[in-house]
């Protein structure tokens, strides 16, 4: 039987807010444990929270940014459960009332196709405390810098069909909350962590299969992983006539294996209610418009205005597009030297491949965007040749300063043409015998001999003739 | 000295008749005395408070001083005191000192009050009666076998002792006017978020608010003068302009409308306290108010809808004592899920793990929308009847209670019989309006009380009508036999 694969995502993604959601604690990420709990954070008896209204400017922004609806009055609520890390008992979340409603992120194929992920909703909730189960004989310790984190928790639908289109959702979610500027996008650290539903039914099917639900994932590498195992394991279950148990998994990412952490019958009734701590927020137009002039142009659509206003290709778009520094360098470049092509290229090609050569990021090149247009600028007034563009590139790199300086003080201006037609005169003075022999030769045969001419101009010229000049001058001279 | 008023101790501090020293000595010494019969304080801050009046003594010296300056006063144990410990009345934090200040203990800090000690209370404010206290019960000073209320019965019981001239209070419920009501005080218990919550140890967070228990209106409005407060801490703390509520004491009331619902003289209402209420009401009639009958039409839901909104929010608002952070823990716990239940069940009473299993099971999966759902639709309904009813009067008066205070163990097998304590004042709590309790009498020796009732953020106008009562009435002066 073809089986075909289910999933949906729900990530959690860390706000780049400098305190936290309902406290003033900083959210700085690596401080010595339990260094950044207030009070509040800990739970005292007493202590009360106040909402950050950075994280609702932010997640408005997110709303903004995938095109939901903004939730003009949503309410906090509490989600029951018992677990060291939680110091209250319970989760401070939205459920009936999110901040952001329906919304969706368009995501691209191998093939180029798009496709569209429909986004259910995403509320704002607390992080929790760590455990840490090692280094405490037998015991174990509590972490409470990380709770009360604000995060939004994005549930898309289960509209995503292979671990591709779950990594390529993921990444494209990475991309526009670091784009946007909300979250610092760093996934060692946990700033976004993915909960995968995944389901298989036979194709063609249309109701979706008993999910399963895997946590803890903060690789692209590991959702990738799991998904083509839990993929396999539900097949192999409903193929051998077994029933899938709708359960929630672990992943470890050590082991790279999954684990049942509970039933569905084992599930907690999370027993939410609106928190009567915190009153209901009520989002105005003021609030959203100040939201809407804090966000950046989003990459697709700057990806499509590269295409219209610079006429490059979508491809060519697309990869100047992939973050804002790139978009941004290629911007500067053109505009420094007013030819978006040779921009385009120079910085997908030279720059781009010194980069990696050097596992260097956009943000530590040697040569600034306006170098690179000074460079540029002079392959278009034919001051220097391409070939030459390249050695001056390289001195450029090794920090030697601007192209204008570098062609000046290494002598790499092209010979004039008054001092080639010079030269060209002395070679074919001082070598009468290869003349001859020249014009005695078959019209065939001139092109390669037209090589050693060729090669003593640049010799003299230490290689700074403009080849295709020397190339018309010879002919010119020595087939009369 | 311990039968003054506030207003006659501040009066006489600055006319130098005795120092801030002399008169906290005199209650310490009290208290040291007489507690023991009352069992009113679960902490006496004594050494804190003789340097807290020296301090208040120097700062007299210097003239201008804030009104409560030197003025000794007790705090619920409610109330989180830096360094002092914190008990809320339960075995759970029996070892708990915060490390930070209750935002209305921080007010009278400012004011430079001097602090007698932490009054004994319900366990979590849970009980009308104080006998749910893991310190064991409070004695009524006006009868010792009977109960002084709950659940602020520590600060009623020492007020009406004379150990101290106030003390600050929570009621959820009713906990401050029915122990005012029992132990024959003034005491109110302000808008919903007119005073701070921070700091103060929650029971159910849309319910609880801060006040006072005094013997007369004018000291309650001092009081209430100095707690009442925005704070930025407490989301819930609503930005309404402060009043000082001493300067509408002496206003007439000739002219405003006092409305008496029906539904609070009905069925279950002690005959003698609807005697004393009656004459009471007359007694406003006599000072220029005119009565009207008025109707609140769901007053008979407020019981119940109070009894799954609380305990559903007390069942995730203590939630936090699980013995990881602070507080009790169990002896050698094998495992997490021992820590917890072992914790949890060894250091919580009955009353306590009651109201979190009522609430909990009203949150549950299947019982939301039957139990939370419509108490909350209840509660908007009962809010409602208040609304209408302001439309046509500026106060509503009744009973506090159904009866005077009850004999210990009277109600301890049936916490249906208890939870009907505060059928008159548990209305107010669900439509976050301020109201108060003033002594109308005794019956067989025992205080009766009054309630009024006023619209949002009408402390003012309560306090006034109290006042005016007052000046007409001596009931507020009376004292227990021996004090």
């Amino acid at each position: 039987m073809e089986w075909e694969t289910v999933i949906g995502l729900e990530v959690h993604v860390q706000l780049a807010t400098k305190t936290k959601i309902f406290s003033a604690a900083s959210t700085a990420f690596g401080a010595e444990a339990n260094t950044q709990a207030c009070a509040i954070d800990l739970a005292m008896p007493g202590t009360l929270p106040v909402a950050n209204k950075q994280a609702f400017h932010y997640a408005v922004m997110f709303g903004l940014a995938i095109d939901a609806e903004i939730g003009k009055r949503s309410v906090f609520e509490r989600k029951n459960y018992f677990y060291p890390d939680l110091p209250k008992g319970y989760q401070t979340t939205q459920l009936a009332l999110p901040i952001v409603g329906p919304g969706h992120i368009d995501i691209e194929l191998d093939g180029g196709e798009q496709k569209r992920v429909r986004i259910h909703h995403a509320h704002l909730e607390e992080d929790a405390g760590k455990s840490l189960h090692e280094n405490f004989q037998g015991m174990s310790g509590i972490d409470l810098n990380r709770a009360g984190t604000p995060l939004i928790e994005v549930v898309s639908e289960p509209d995503m069909r292979s671990s591709e289109e779950a990594v390529a959702f993921a990444r494209k979610l990475h991309s526009i909350v670091t784009s946007i500027g909300i979250c610092d996008g760093a996934m060692s650290q946990g700033s976004m962590r993915f909960d995968v539903n995944i389901s298989v039914r036979p194709k063609g099917q249309e109701k979706l299969g008993t999910r399963t639900e895997t946590k803890n994932l903060n690789s692209y590498r590991f959702m990738e992983a799991c998904i083509a195992q839990e993929v396999a394991r539900q097949i192999d279950c409903l193929e051998k006539g077994e029933e899938i148990r709708q359960e929630t998994r672990l992943y470890d990412g050590d082991t790279h294996k999954a684990k049942p952490m509970r039933s569905k019958e084992e599930a907690n009734d999370y027993r939410y209610f609106p928190c009567p701590d915190l009153l209901p927020v009520v989002i105005d137009d003021d609030f959203i418009a100040a939201a809407r002039a804090a966000l950046p142009e989003l990459l697709d659509a700057r990806s499509a205005r590269f295409e219209s206003d610079y006429g490059l290709s979508a491809y060519d778009a697309g990869i100047l597009c992939t973050d804002h520094p790139t978009a941004n360098f290629f911007e500067a470049t053109a505009k420094s030297c007013d030819d978006a092509k040779l921009s385009a290229n120079w910085l997908m090609g030279d720059v781009s491949a010194k980069l990696n050569a050097e596992e260097k990021k956009l943000a530590d090149s040697p040569i600034s965007p306006e170098q690179l247009g000074g460079l540029i600028a002079r392959i278009k007034d034919n001051t220097i040749t391409t070939k030459i563009a390249k050695q001056v590139f390289e001195f450029m790199w090794a920090g030697e300063g601007d192209a204008d300086a570098i062609i000046e003080s290494k002598g790499l201006k092209p010979t004039g043409s008054g001092d080639l037609e010079k030269m060209v005169d002395e070679i074919i003075a001082n070598n009468a015998k290869q003349v001859a022999n020249y014009q005695a030769a078959d019209e065939s045969k001139r092109p390669k001999m037209l090589g050693f001419f060729v090669g003593q101009v640049m010799k003299a010229s230490k290689g700074q003739a403009n080849p295709q000049q020397l190339n018309q001058l010879l002919k010119a001279k020595l087939d009369g | 000295m311990h039968n003054l008023t506030i207003a006659e101790i501040i009066a006489k501090l600055r006319a130098k008749e005795f120092s801030s020293t002399e008169i906290t000595q005199h209650f310490l010494k009290r208290i040291e005395t007489l507690d023991p019969q009352y069992n009113s304080f679960i902490t006496v801050t004594k050494e804190q408070a003789l340097a807290q009046a020296k301090a208040a003594d120097k700062r007299l010296v210097k003239g201008n001083a804030p009104a409560l300056c030197g003025v000794p006063i007790a705090h619920k144990d409610i109330f989180c005191t830096n360094g002092v410990k914190t008990s809320c009345g339960s075995k759970m934090l029996d070892n708990f000192i915060p490390p930070y200040d209750a935002t209305v203990v921080e007010n009278y800090a400012k004011q430079h009050a001097v602090i007698l000690g932490k009054t004994n209370m319900d366990e979590f404010a849970m009980g009308s009666s104080n006998e749910t206290s893991y310190y064991g019960p409070v004695k009524n000073p006006w009868a010792v076998d009977c109960v002084p209320g709950g659940s602020s019965g520590g600060s009623a019981a020492c007020v009406a002792a004379r150990l101290a001239p106030g003390a600050t209070a929570t009621d959820t419920g009713g906990s401050i006017r029915q122990p005012a009501s029992l132990c024959g005080l003034t005491g109110i218990k302000p808008t919903y978020g007119r005073v701070s919550r921070w700091g103060m140890i929650a029971f159910a967070s849309s319910l609880d608010q801060g006040g006072v228990l005094t013997r007369t209106a004018e000291d309650a409005a001092i009081m209430l003068n100095v707690m009442a407060s925005f704070d930025d801490k407490d989301s819930t703390c609503v930005d309404h302009e402060l009043s000082d509520y001493t300067a509408t004491l002496q206003d007439s009331i000739a002219g405003m409308t006092i409305g008496i619902p029906d539904e609070y003289f009905s069925e279950g209402l002690d005959p003698r306290t609807q005697e004393l209420v009656e004459q009471a009401i007359k007694q406003y009639e006599k000072l220029g108010a005119a009565t009207k009958r008025i109707s609140l039409p769901h007053s008979h839901l407020a019981v119940p809808a109070y009894y799954v909104i609380a305990p559903a929010e007390c069942s995730a608002n203590l939630s936090r004592f699980d013995g990881v952070r602070y507080g009790y823990r169990c002896e050698d716990p094998k495992d997490l899920e021992d820590l917890y239940t072992r914790s949890r069940g060894e250091a919580f009473g009955d009353e306590v793990k009651r109201r979190i299993l009522v609430g909990a099971y009203a949150l549950s999966a299947g019982y939301y929308d039957a139990y939370y759902s419509k108490a909350q639709k209840v509660r908007r309904l009962i809010k409602q009847d208040f609304v209408n009813a302001f439309n046509e009067v500026d106060l509503i008066i009744g009973p506090t209670c159904p009866s005077p205070a009850f004999k210990f163990g009277a109600k301890g097998d049936d916490p249906v019989a208890m939870y009907l304590e505060d059928i008159y004042t548990i209305a107010t709590n669900l439509a976050g309006l301020p109201a108060l309790s003033i002594p109308c009498g005794l019956a067989d020796g025992k205080p009766v009380g009054l309630q009024l009732i006023g619209n949002y953020f009408q402390e003012g106008r309560l306090l006034n009508a109290a006042h005016q009562f007052q000046t007409e009435t001596d009931f507020h002066t009376l004292s227990p036999e021996g004090i």
